[in-house]
């Protein structure tokens, strides 16, 4: 029985190794795919023969195709990924400090976050067809409807310019002592739990429903046990794991949903530069900031579903 | 029929279909709606609303009421079009999994798996990157990124009306594989497709709007409703409200969408219990 859980786990784990492999391949044979050479693509036609010809010796794209590949992987396994095209930069460089921005402003956003929308879920199960649960699900409803950045436009014209409590542009560097940087990120951080929230308050609601239409919790409204209680003894523990399911999920979803939001607000992270280097076709600086975010990504699904192995007793049972 | 459906229907799905009416309505007859053309200078850059200008001006002095009826033909155009790819491919790919089954069905599956294992906007980011932002390029992108989601759905209702014995009849009569996805399954899994292409559309029409937003989605001068909020941000920290408009037009239409998908699942499901 254990060594089925422990299998379970291990295949979970494994085929999320197995992704970022396949993920890698396809980076690279989608850059092999290109359309004529990538140097002469980024140099341009004015580019005389020798410097396409010094510029491919640089890219290493004089070796074979997968020679060039295991070493590009092996690089990126020690952390080495290149200069970049369009400033020569060290790439290492380049994201360390810009990813750190990126997982700050999106663990602050997560640390208010997720007990305010577990709150608001419990509540909206615990009263459900309220005028409150009625609220909260017309308010879900627009939040996932609505373009991030129509929320951060909304939040700026009215705390930054109308009442001009925050400011419009979320700039930190690395000197700024903290409770500066915290007052810095305060719209993002407000834009990205509306849109967050929304998502673990249905899901949260949806899960202790679930949980309170089986037997056990009639049985205990049978007994006469009031309804908070039977929610937060009974409905809650056996909804835990769903709810840690959703949270991690939408983690996952907030690393790589910053995006749009940094870009609104000219947040130095790491989707910033990814949208900038796009834009430049900065290829290894796409790569390498993709690869970043996919990894992240991945391993925060990955954990998701091991919690849920782990604490769904159905699939801890031999079958 | 549909009339009595209609009276029964509730406010909010009544809202949705006005919404989506009025874009459709902008959509189709922008070029006789508008009072400007698409591209065409008309005044100072971001003026305020008045007779002139319904809704002001953008920030190269065009008619923001006028890009906003182009906006509506190009976005939910491309957004449709990329919509039906993804189904067309996401449908047919998984109802051919859920009736072969076997090593097409793990094949199909795993790589599917794979896929979704991947953020789609990073992916979306890195393929950009690499084959430029040709509106092409964009409308296969997001149709193949998407037709993973809809091959899942498409996939599990499939398989739950595989099993069934008409499907095994038909099987015995000879029948082959088309005409059964075509003639048996098709019209089986009907209801919870239709929710979910008005899901799909909305997600592909957030998504279109995000790349525009972020410069990477459809290239200026056309209009469009994620790239006017691109351009017009500056705005914002002069307290000048244009980017709002393209951006609510978003939302709205959105949320028309997502309100007649919801009383059409609550619909279906209470036919079926």
């Amino acid at each position: 029985m254990k060594t089925q859980l422990t299998s379970m786990v291990m295949r979970r784990i494994s085929f999320g190794f197995l992704t970022i492999l396949v993920i890698t391949v396809l980076i690279f044979v989608g850059v092999e795919a290109l359309p004529g050479d990538l140097a002469e693509a980024i140099l341009g036609q004015t580019a005389t023969p020798e410097t396409v010809e010094a510029f491919r010796k640089e890219l290493k794209l004089d070796l074979p195709p997968h020679v060039r590949y295991f070493s590009w992987l092996g690089d990126f396994l020690t952390g080495d990924f290149g200069n970049s095209l369009a400033t020569g930069n060290d790439i290492r460089e380049m994201i360390t400090w810009r990813f750190a921005n990126t997982l700050f402003l999106g663990a602050a956003a997560a640390s208010i976050t997720v007990p305010f929308a577990l709150f608001l879920g419990i509540m909206a199960a615990l009263y459900r067809e309220s005028v409150f649960d009625k609220a909260i699900s017309i308010f879900t409803l627009a939040a996932i409807s609505f373009p991030e950045f129509f929320v951060a436009y909304i939040l700026i014209l009215f705390f930054s310019v109308k009442l001009s409590l925050f400011p419009s542009v979320a700039m930190i560097t690395a000197e700024m002592p903290l409770a500066q940087k915290i007052y810095s990120i305060i719209l993002p951080c407000i834009t990205l739990m509306l849109v967050v929230m929304a998502h673990i308050v249905r899901m949260t609601r949806a899960a202790i429903l679930n949980v309170m239409s089986s037997r056990f919790i009639e049985m205990a409204r049978l007994k006469g046990i009031n309804r908070a209680n039977i929610i937060v003894k009974h409905a809650l523990p056996n909804a835990l794991a769903p709810v840690i399911n959703v949270i991690i999920l939408n983690l996952a979803w907030l690393v790589v949903g910053v995006v749009i939001i940094e870009v609104v607000f000219a947040y130095p992270g790491l989707g910033q530069l990814m949208v900038d280097s796009v834009s430049k076709r900065d290829i290894p600086v796409v790569q390498a900031a993709g690869m970043v975010f996919a990894v992240t990504y991945v391993s925060l699904n990955l954990l998701a579903d091991v919690l849920s192995i782990l604490s769904n007793p159905k699939l801890r049972s031999p079958r | 029929m549909p009339l009595k459906l209609l009276r029964k229907s509730p406010w909010s799905a009544r809202l949705g279909m006005i919404i989506i009416l009025i874009n459709l309505v902008a959509a189709i007859f922008a070029p006789a709606l508008s009072p400007y053309g698409e591209t065409e200078t008309a005044g100072d850059v971001w003026m305020p609303a008045g007779k002139d200008h319904l809704m002001g001006t953008d920030q190269l002095g065009r008619d923001l009421f006028t890009r906003l009826l182009y906006g509506a033909r190009n976005t939910i155009s491309i957004a449709l079009v990329i919509t039906f790819l993804s189904f067309g491919m996401g449908v047919s790919l998984g109802f051919l999994a859920a009736t072969l089954k076997g090593w097409i069905d793990q094949l199909l599956s795993r790589c599917i798996d794979i896929i979704m294992a991947f953020p789609t906007l990073i992916f979306a980011l890195m393929v950009l990157s690499i084959v430029g932002t040709s509106i092409t390029a964009l409308i296969f992108v997001i149709a193949i990124l998407d037709s993973t989601r809809v091959f899942r759905i498409a996939r599990a209702v499939a398989m739950d009306v595989e099993i069934m014995e008409y499907v095994e009849a038909a099987r015995l009569r000879g029948e082959g594989i088309w005409w059964i996805m075509r003639h048996e399954i098709l019209p089986n899994t009907m209801p919870p497709l239709v929710a979910e292409f008005g899901l799909r559309f909305c997600f592909v029409f957030l998504f279109i709007s995000a790349l525009s937003f972020l410069g990477l989605g459809l290239q200026p001068p056309t209009a469009d409703w994620g790239s006017m909020v691109r351009e017009n941000a500056a705005a914002i920290t002069f307290g000048i409200t244009t980017p709002l408009y393209p951006a609510a037009a978003i939302a709205m239409l959105t949320i028309g969408v997502n309100m007649i998908v919801d009383w059409f699942l609550q619909r279906t499901s209470r036919i079926r219990a």
